[in-house]
């Protein structure tokens, strides 16, 4: 990877990046496409995309199956983008499991906790064991992937989901969680960058409050992850997720973080090939974390891949992208704050904010607000981003979000600000 | 913007403000909620035949959504209010083959009328449900209608 470090974007980030993305060289409707729809998917570099094809070509075998020099070769692979991860987020080896997505790696918290309340797991599963009478924790912003695997296992359990209250922008802060959180909590899961409002979560303190009172935190890191530096061991948090494909990396891999003591004793809901010790026709026993829950023939060129765009990541620095992103996220609120007629959810200009930006726009519908948008070559998101019950909470349906990251440049979000003050005006509505 | 004014045609925006049908209907024989899981878009149609029960006497409806599912909920009101049922299932088959032509061939105008200046919102792959959102509810309660009596049917998308 070669980055020219002369020329830059908006002083922190090398704007030749911009070269290492096929994608973006693309045009949309006949303008230079302005992708700002990171929050949903990223793009990835070129060497993300050459690592999964030279692994392919020269490295893939079967993995922990076998004894052939090529095994050892595609095991040491998988086990190196293992460590690579681990290091990128604070994590030990064993502490890093490999899962479809984030919402895959959620299931599997929700679902062990699940087979050990129907008794699975051994004395060492008593900490999940949930029942009535005990609570499980959500906040009101949840991506329905940290909701709905919640709402089942409350189901199963006979436990009470309960969740953190938002004030009208969309956040909430630790004297909202102090309100919910109590002895009766055994969990309590939120996310740690709202992909809705940009909120950030105070992390840390949610996570001593749950702690005091014997509750387990499980961060959905989806987007924190990929766009600041971010260690789990120093957040404080039982378990975590997030998705390679917001990361510049692959589709098809997530991660589950877990404390390594946690993750041993927690049950394996997906079972099988891989994940055993020792197996009679009555029962079997399993391997410590991770080896435990990746049953069957895992994602190995997707991990090689994340492993590569952790280098590219690694190599821009996190704390430039933090800042890059940071500069992104005040020149977003300040374009968009002065439009008539915009409603911008999150935090109010100045409280920092992750660079995205949800808006409503009077009198026109999020859909009709995106295909204008598409119409100029910029790509946004829209609908309710997998948040109905916050979008109900803010009295919408479908909001219009902007989303930015390494590539993203200044002048796109300028773009973005200056088309947006024109939807009123050609949907006939009054600016 | 000549793409966009494709999309947007003039009738569509003009339904889109006039919303012909707007308003929940008295004594409907059938009823039916549709709703699109993607965006949230939703329409609760009513419909109420005359005393023979082959024609439709009136549509009342009550939705949220984009200017197409909007103006396409309009646009359907106008068209089938009065029409006998076999005319409005002609209706129905010709609107959805029309939205399925990705903005091939031509939009038969004799039997839709207005209606053929969705023809171009077929080009949008992801615009095509808000489009049919309300063609889809009142082909629910025109069969539920049809069946029985007063009958309301359940939304397509359950738990
Ligand atoms: C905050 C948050 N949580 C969870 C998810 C789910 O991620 P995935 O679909 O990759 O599992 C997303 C992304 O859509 C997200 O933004």
């Amino acid at each position: 990877m070669t980055l020219d470090r002369t020329t830059t974007i908006d002083g922190l980030l090398p704007e030749a990046l911009r070269l290492d993305f096929p994608y973006l060289a693309q045009e949309l409707n006949g303008h230079p496409l302005a992708y700002l729809d990171s929050g949903a998917t990223a793009q990835r570099p070129r060497t993300v995309l050459d690592a999964e094809r030279d692994y392919l070509e020269r490295s893939n075998a079967a993995v922990h199956r076998g004894a052939s020099t090529l095994v050892g070769t595609s095991t040491t692979a998988f086990e190196d983008a293992r460590a690579t991860v681990a290091r990128f987020v604070g994590a030990g080896l064993r502490e890093i499991v490999w899962a479809e997505n984030a919402t895959d790696a959620i299931n599997i918290v929700a679902l062990g906790m699940a087979d050990a309340a129907a008794g699975l797991g051994g004395p060492e599963a008593a900490v999940f064991r949930l029942g009535e009478g005990d609570e499980i924790v959500v906040t009101e912003a949840e991506h329905h992937a940290n909701l709905i695997p919640w709402q089942r296992l409350a189901a199963k359990t006979g436990a009470t989901l309960r969740w953190i209250p938002v004030h009208d922008d969309g956040t909430w802060g630790i004297d909202d969680a102090a309100s919910v959180i109590g002895e009766r909590t055994r969990l309590v899961a939120f996310a740690h960058v709202s992909n809705v409002t940009g909120h950030l979560a105070p992390v840390a303190d949610v996570a001593e409050l749950a702690h005091r009172h014997g509750a387990l935190v499980l961060l959905d890191a989806c987007q924190s992850v990929p766009h600041r530096p971010t260690d789990f061991a120093d957040l404080g948090v039982d378990f975590a997720a997030f998705s390679a494909h917001k990361m510049l990396g692959p589709t098809g891999i997530g991660v589950l973080y877990g404390r390594e003591a946690l993750l041993d004793a927690l049950p394996p809901a997906r079972t099988g090939g891989s994940t055993i010790t020792t197996v009679t026709m009555e029962s079997a026993s399993f391997l410590p974390s991770p080896q435990r829950f990746e049953a069957g023939t895992q994602p190995v060129s997707q991990a090689v891949a994340l492993a590569e765009a952790v280098r590219y990541l690694d190599a821009l620095d996190m704390q430039r992208v933090h800042e890059h992103e940071g500069a992104l996220a005040e020149l977003l609120v300040d374009e968009v704050a002065g439009i008539p007629g915009i409603r911008l959810l999150g935090p109010a200009a100045g409280v920092e904010r992750a660079a995205l930006a949800s808006v409503d726009v009077a009198g026109v519908h999020a859909h009709d607000v995106g295909q204008f948008l598409d119409s100029r070559g910029i790509a946004v998101r829209v609908g309710h981003h997998c948040a109905q019950p916050l979008h109900r909470r803010l009295g919408l349906r479908a909001t219009t979000r902007a989303s930015a990251y390494v590539y993203t440049t200044p002048d796109e979000i300028r773009r973005f600000a200056a088309a947006l003050a024109e939807v009123r005006g050609f949907f006939g509505i009054d600016a | 913007m000549s793409d966009l004014s494709g999309l947007y045609q003039e009738l569509i925006l003009d339904h889109s403000r006039r919303r012909i049908g707007d308003g929940e209907l008295a004594d409907p024989h059938a009823t039916h909620h549709e709703l699109n899981p993607t965006c949230g878009d939703e329409i609760t149609m009513g419909v109420r035949l005359d005393a023979s029960g082959t024609r439709v006497e009136a549509i009342g409806w009550v939705g949220d959504g984009c200017s197409i599912s909007m103006a396409s909920a309009s646009a359907l009101t106008e068209l089938a209010t009065g029409a006998d049922l076999e005319r409005v299932r002609q209706l129905i088959d010709g609107f959805r083959s029309m939205m399925r032509s990705q903005g091939a061939g031509e939009a038969d105008e004799d039997l839709l009328g207005d209606a053929i200046a969705f023809h171009g919102v077929s080009k949008y792959v992801m615009r095509v449900k808000c489009a049919m959102l309300s063609w889809v509810a009142l082909e629910a309660c025109i069969a539920a209608a049809s069946a029985g009596s007063a009958a309301s049917s359940a939304p397509t998308t359950t738990t």
